[in-house]
């Protein structure tokens, strides 16, 4: 039986995330570069759109099932699958660097006596060896990382590695029912936060920082955002002066982020905050001051009054959205 | 109750980071280093901890690292931590080696519960808490921004995207801190004083090879500043026409 590679996948209320898909696929592409065998694992209850992961060249879908899985439980979890990965000799874990890979992973690599590289931005075999490179620093620096270890399990960062269709799409979906789980350490209850949307998770967001002067003029950041559809993100300064929460909190010691588009508003871009937004597609900056940093990483920048500018720009938007 | 908080200690985020000449760390030269800003939440949660227990808990300050981490670790004793552990390795270690050193030590304290900031600013793999608790069989909670403990059950919410998942668990446990779980104190002068005659006890880390190598380290590729295309609102359609047109992201 040929050594095997899994793709660990994530659901939430039923239902694949994106990343997973991207897991799959990275999976999928190292398999073959490997010559390992590929395999798709959840946990969870029912999980509806399954079949899909079919599509990004893997030939066989692992469910293990408990009625208690639908919640993450991260002791549960680890034991399931770690549990599974033995049993079928994995050699190699791809698991989204999300919230909830950021827990379990590191726990499945302590169980499989394995190392962990943590939110791979490029994954590539040299010699035989995966190669992983990661940002450090929140994005001011990157490394090239190998591990040592026989079994071997890497996170990759959402939005990162894309999920490409492959040609043989014909996934077995097994199910394995997993009898008196351990759920020492269990979700109980999710409590949505306010925002529509997830800096983390999000395509495009808006950042409002100390130019926008008081928190009652976030309000032209949030239409803004709006108009786009995006997240609403903030400096720390305006954080620490709790204008904001801190989970819109984008830089060094808040999210590191890499939409499509980022537009900074009254941000004049603190190195903290240039690392965690530095590797975003493109970069709109708006700010009085010309010098300001955040122009130097900007794709485009009006160098004028954000009060002036904002609303025009919100309007401009609309109409080209309509 | 024996509370352990396990500190690190860090370039400052304002540290602009310089490539050093062995091309896998950075160089040191000018850098300020700080304890980990995520460990002072930690410190300020075991201190709480300690406060609501009463009777005779003790707080112990754990660093892995050489002696400059003396540093972070006084900081927290000028806090309110009891006493200080350094874990002497002046080789570098990976978050396992790291994790190793400190179970070891968690495990001979006796500490029943440990916090752990949910990452540090310089390698930010964030999984030292995770893998510590897997290490000692203990539950763990990480990125918690609202921890209660009743008896041996805790409840913690732990920010993930979109929001926040309520975790249930019990002791032993470690819980890793994220911003907005407190406020963290000051050291009062008074503290600071009293911190110098806290006892900061040394033994060699527990002996470990790493599971990672560092091959290659490197900045990323510099950005080209892009236009200004203006200074008012007039310059808002050309924006809005490069955003659709030439960037394609509207």
């Amino acid at each position: 039986m040929a050594n095997k590679i899994l793709a660990i996948l994530e659901q939430r209320e039923g239902l694949l995330k994106k990343v997973s898909f991207e897991a799959a696929s990275t999976a999928s592409k190292l398999a073959k570069d490997l010559n390992l065998e590929v395999e798709a694992v959840v946990a969870g209850s029912d999980v509806n759109n399954l079949d899909e992961i079919s599509k990004y060249g893997i030939a066989k879908v692992v469910l293990l099932k408990n009625s208690d899985f639908s919640n993450y439980t991260s002791s549960g979890y680890t034991e399931a699958i770690s549990d599974y990965a033995k049993e079928v000799n994995a050699v190699c874990l791809i698991v989204g660097n999300t919230s909830l890979g950021n827990d379990l992973a590191p726990r499945l690599a302590v169980k499989l006596n394995s190392g962990c590289v943590m939110d791979c931005v490029n994954l590539q075999v040299e010699a035989g060896n995966i190669i992983a490179t990661r940002p450090i620093y929140a994005g001011k620096a990157f490394v090239k990382v190998k591990l040592s270890t026989e079994v071997k399990v890497f996170t990759i960062r959402p939005n990162v590695f894309k999920a490409e269709l492959s040609e043989n799409g014909n996934a077995a979906i097994e199910t394995k029912e997993i009898s008196s789980p351990n759920l020492k350490s269990r979700v109980v209850s999710f409590k949505k936060s306010e925002g529509k949307l997830d800096v983390a998770e999000a395509d495009i967001i808006v950042s409002g920082g100390r130019g926008m002067k008081g928190p009652e003029n976030f309000n032209l950041i949030e239409s803004l955002a709006d108009a786009l559809g995006a997240a609403v993100g903030a400096s720390r300064a305006v954080v620490d002066a709790g204008w904001r929460p801190h989970r819109e909190q984008v830089g060094q010691t808040g999210k590191t982020v890499s939409p499509s588009l980022y537009v900074a508003c009254g941000i004049s871009g603190a190195i903290q905050h240039l690392a965690g937004m530095s590797t975003s597609k493109y970069i709109v900056a708006i700010n009085k001051d010309k010098d300001a940093p955040i122009f130097s990483v900007a794709d485009y920048g009006i160098a004028g009054d954000i009060f002036e500018i904002l609303p025009v720009l919100t309007e401009e938007i609309k109409k080209i959205r309509s | 109750m024996k509370i352990a908080v396990c500190v690190s200690h860090v370039p400052d985020t304002a540290t602009r980071i310089k490539i050093g000449a062995d091309r896998k760390s950075i160089d040191p030269t000018g850098v300020t280093y700080i304890i980990n800003p995520y460990d002072e939440f930690a410190v300020e949660e075991a201190l709480k901890t300690k406060e609501k227990i009463g009777g005779d808990s003790i707080v112990y300050a754990i660093s892995v690292g050489g002696d400059a981490n003396k540093e972070s670790i006084r900081k927290a004793l000028a806090m309110g931590v009891d006493e200080g552990v350094l874990l002497k390795d002046d080789s570098p270690r990976d978050s396992f080696g790291i994790a190793h050193a400190l179970a070891d030590e968690i495990k001979s304290l006796g500490c029943e519960i440990a916090f752990f900031g949910k990452q540090s600013v310089d390698f930010d793999n964030s999984i030292t808490g995770q893998v510590t608790a897997e290490l000692l069989g203990y539950n763990c909670v990480p990125v918690v921004v609202d921890f209660k403990l009743d008896g041996s059950k805790i409840t913690a919410e732990r920010e993930i995207e979109g929001g926040r998942e309520v975790v249930e668990t019990e002791l032993p446990a470690i819980i890793t801190t994220q911003k907005g779980l407190n406020e963290p104190r000051y050291a009062s002068l008074k503290g600071i004083m009293a911190s110098k005659k806290k006892t900061i006890t040394e033994k060699a880390a527990a002996q470990f090879s790493n599971y990672s190598e560092i091959l290659d380290m490197n900045l990323p590729a510099s950005k080209q500043a892009g236009r200004i295309l203006g200074t008012d609102s007039s310059a808002v359609a050309e924006l809005v026409k490069l955003l659709h047109e030439e960037a394609k992201v509207i």
